[in-house]
């Protein structure tokens, strides 16, 4: 009992200065067996402690408290203690114990499941995961949590906000795998599918020694995505995928691939008849939905292949070449192609014509200007960190210890010169 | 001759003897097989009964097979033909097992007696005469159909060559064997090996080289090299290589294949300007004709002179696979040529000067639109064809906003995949961890 009681005043005395903390942080270390075997009674103990001013210790003691079996009555006042806690904490503070941190919000986050409101977890988890990062391109722990809560309680526009930044430094590859996976889904759902289609890219992309689940089903996505936004799906992964990724992620995914191919037929029967057979398995894979959008995608793809040919072609002709059923069909898809922006065309309706039109960008306006400039800026500062990148790599001594072992293998000329001490 | 455009019509102007053999009319198969010699005479019959539908003409060509294999010393031909023949041409025509039998014993005979020769010789390493040897036992087997061992033979005599012109006959004869089995790239080979003597060459035989490179590139569906190598032929060819090929061919290949593939700079330059090629031109009369259609833009004319032209060209040996391949991009490129001068075209019109329907050639052109070979968009509505040059300005801002944007995500991939690479971050290491 003293115990905790001594830890609950150091942790009131010890909260105010930098070196404070760094003194309280090693003192936590060592009472932290002591706290954990007490957790039983350590909940009441937390109202002494204010979460903003005493976030470290604060944590150590949350953690400590919830470490055992949590029942589901226990469960609702805890979220609530949870939530309360990881919005109002110092991020400084709570840096410095960072594991602890990360499996608390984890155990957060399986208390809202448990009791099955994951949208009263999405904004503390949001908070969670802005204090945790060192940077906004930083990818914690935390993030696929956070964006597995999103998905499960529909809050996409919240995961968005944090798809938006671009990640350059991982904790973890698991992490960077199902938050890729996550987000692919999450844009899939909104219907950005350029941006799904990029991070599933990375995660089939990633460097992987063995192939892993998470890779398998979203390869199985970044194919219907690719074909629902690019009309076309190429098999071959790009060389800097990993081998492992290359040789087995195709016999995985075959329904998928058949299905590609099927789609660059460009009959829309044979496709149909193809989804009809393999429903099971499609559905199997919850991607049934993302088939479906395959399907019609397939329509808009030749309505837009018209385009290039014709001026003005009649409904009729429509329906025909894309084997639609009646022009009021075509008519329909048409009319849903020109809201949704993917074709620019006007409908006749007294002759059943439609005329195409080119795309009305003048590439004159100020906005374009504007949209212009910010990209060139982006891609210099892109380009900037692109070279930082190389001369850090360039002065890294284990870099230098290999192109200093391979150099007998290459002619003089073929790399910068390195250092003779690399040299064995 | 000066440049006559006149047209001659189907049969010709002259007497009878000089009407073109290759020309829309039913194929005349005496005087077409008259243009040839040797093998390649019976080859051709056999081929043109086995391809035509009409049984007349089909027995006509048998006849004439028979009689000419009857000639020579072949027996495995002379029973295909027999049995092709059943009986249909009476009983003059029908097996002769004797006349097999003899030949048989004679060419046993023949062939022990060449052995012995041609051994006494290489004892005696006299190169000529193993030479003469082997040349011998080539043309042996290939009077008796036996074409490998002829090949065989030929090229054995490579390394008892002494002087440029024993090269110049093992290659002719290497090709034509080569030619006779189908084997085109031997005679790339050994039309390339011909043309490296030391040696000038005759013009003759560097026509006859010519002719067999066009016909080894024919094969290869090369038709730009084909039409090229036919048009560098001499007129001093003439009759002289009738156990491959006849002067008519020459022209009609060379045509065919110059309109197919050839813009039309290279086709004036090469084919209507062409001195030396309108002496075989003029054996094809209608070929002529067509080609000068296809430049002055009579598309109606000239497609009417290949349609008359197809069901003979089918039973060409060399032709027959490449007839519908040739006379499609003819069509397209005459599509192309017609739409390239003008702003607007009116389909119907264009439908009446390549005598087909409008939807159909709505179709053939929404085919030439998608593959990017004519600028162009089609209103249907009121049936017109507009020229649409692409707006190159706007066209530029998209690449580059598009080439921006790839960048963009190529290189944060990139960085992304670094920093996983560089802390060797990979599923066992963290398993472990």
């Amino acid at each position: 009992m003293n115990i905790v009681e001594s830890v609950v005043t150091q942790i009131q005395g010890l909260s105010s200065s930098a070196t404070d903390i760094a003194a309280l942080h090693t003192y936590l270390k060592q009472a932290d067996e002591s706290l954990h075997t007490e957790s039983a009674r350590l909940l009441p103990f937390l109202d002494h402690l204010d979460p903003s001013i005493h976030s470290l210790g604060y944590l150590y003691i949350l953690d400590a408290c919830t470490s055992g079996p949590i029942s589901e009555e226990q469960a609702k006042t805890l979220v609530l203690i949870f939530a309360r806690f990881i919005t109002s904490c110092v991020a400084e503070q709570i840096r410095l114990a960072s594991d602890k941190f990360v499996s608390v919000c984890k155990r957060f986050k399986d208390q809202v499941m448990l009791l099955k409101a994951p949208m009263q977890g999405v904004a503390a988890m949001l908070s969670a995961v802005r204090k945790l990062q060192s940077s906004s391109a930083h990818l914690t722990t935390l993030h696929p949590e956070f964006l597995q809560l999103c998905l499960l309680s529909k809050s996409y526009k919240t995961g968005l906000s944090v798809l938006e930044d671009d990640i350059f430094e991982v904790d973890q590859p698991r992490d960077l795998f199902l938050y890729c996976y996550y987000g692919g889904m999450m844009c899939i759902g909104q219907k950005r599918f350029q941006k799904a289609l990029e991070l599933l890219h990375n995660v089939v992309t990633a460097p992987m020694s063995s192939i892993n689940a998470i890779a398998v089903e979203a390869y199985k996505k970044y194919i219907l995505v690719s074909l629902i936004h690019q009309g076309q799906f190429s098999t071959s992964l790009p060389k800097y995928a990993s081998s492992a990724a290359q040789r087995n992620l195709k016999n995985f995914c075959q329904p998928y691939i058949e299905l590609a191919n099927s789609y660059s037929t460009g009959k829309i029967a044979e496709l149909e008849t193809y989804v009809q057979t393999s429903r099971e398995k499609f559905e199997s894979d919850n991607n049934l939905g993302l088939v479906k959008q395959v399907l019609s995608s397939m329509y808009k793809r030749n309505i837009q292949r018209l385009t290039q040919t014709y001026l003005t072609l009649s409904l009729q002709d429509i329906a025909n070449t894309v084997q639609l059923n009646s022009p009021k069909e075509a008519e329909m898809h048409v009319l849903q192609m020109i809201q949704d922006g993917e074709i620019y065309a006007t409908i006749n309706q007294k002759d059943g014509m439609v005329r195409f039109l080119e795309d009305p960008e003048q590439y004159k306006t100020c906005e374009m200007i504007k949209h212009i400039d910010s990209s060139i800026q982006r891609m210099m500062e892109l380009s900037k960190k692109l070279t930082t990148m190389d001369e850090l790599m360039s002065c890294d001594p284990l870099y230098l210890a290999k192109a200093g072992r391979e150099r007998q293998r290459f002619d003089f000329d073929d790399f910068d010169t390195v250092p003779q001490k690399f040299n064995i | 001759m000066e440049a006559d455009d006149e047209i001659y019509a189907n049969g010709g102007d002259g007497p009878s003897r000089n009407r073109p053999i290759i020309s829309g009319e039913q194929l005349d198969i005496e005087a077409y097989a008259g243009l040839y010699t040797g093998r390649t005479k019976i080859t051709r019959l056999l081929f043109i009964s086995d391809h035509c539908d009409n049984p007349p003409m089909q027995l006509e060509a048998l006849r004439m097979a028979y009689d000419e294999i009857k000639k020579g010393e072949n027996t495995q031909l002379f029973r295909e033909v027999v049995q092709k023949i059943d009986g249909r041409l009476g009983p003059n025509y029908a097996m002769d097992s004797a006349w097999c039998e003899t030949v048989d014993r004679r060419a046993e005979q023949r062939k022990e007696r060449l052995e012995n020769e041609l051994n006494a010789y290489r004892t005696n390493l006299i190169k000529e005469s193993i030479r003469m040897g082997y040349n011998d036992f080539g043309d042996f087997y290939y009077a008796h159909g036996a074409l490998g061992d002829a090949f065989k033979s030929y090229v054995r005599t490579r390394d008892y060559c002494t002087t440029s012109k024993h090269i110049i006959h093992m290659c002719m004869s290497a090709i034509l064997v080569s030619i006779e089995m189908g084997q085109f790239t031997h005679v790339t080979s050994y039309v390339s090996k011909a043309e490296q003597t030391p040696e000038a060459l005759d013009p003759i035989t560097i026509a006859k080289l010519r002719c067999a490179a066009g016909l080894a590139h024919l094969e290869a569906k090369k038709y730009k090299l084909a039409a090229r190598k036919f048009l560098e032929v001499a007129p001093e060819l003439g009759n002289s290589y009738t156990e491959v090929i006849a002067p008519q061919d020459v022209a009609t290949y060379g045509g065919l294949c110059a309109l197919a593939s050839f813009e039309r700079t290279e086709l004036k330059n090469k084919v209507i300007d062409n001195l030396n090629f309108r002496n075989f031109l003029e054996l094809v009369p209608e070929v002529r004709e067509l080609i000068h259609d296809f430049y002055s833009s009579h598309y109606a004319s000239c497609l009417d002179y290949l349609g008359n032209l197809k069901a003979n060209l089918l039973l060409d040996i060399h032709l027959h696979d490449h007839v519908e391949t040739l006379y499609d991009q003819i069509r397209n490129k005459a599509l192309i040529q017609y739409t390239h001068p003008f702003v607007s075209v009116d389909l119907n019109m264009m439908a009446n000067a390549f005598k087909t329907s409008v939807a159909g050639l709505e179709k053939e052109l929404e085919a030439l639109i998608t593959d990017n070979q004519i600028q162009a968009r089609i209103d249907s509505h009121n049936k017109i064809l507009y020229a649409r040059h692409a707006d190159q300005r706007n066209a530029t801002f998209q690449r580059v906003l598009q080439t921006g944007s790839e960048f963009d995500r190529d290189v944060r991939a990139m960085l992304l995949r670094a920093n996983l690479i560089k802390h060797e971050y990979n599923l066992r290491a963290s398993r472990k961890l």
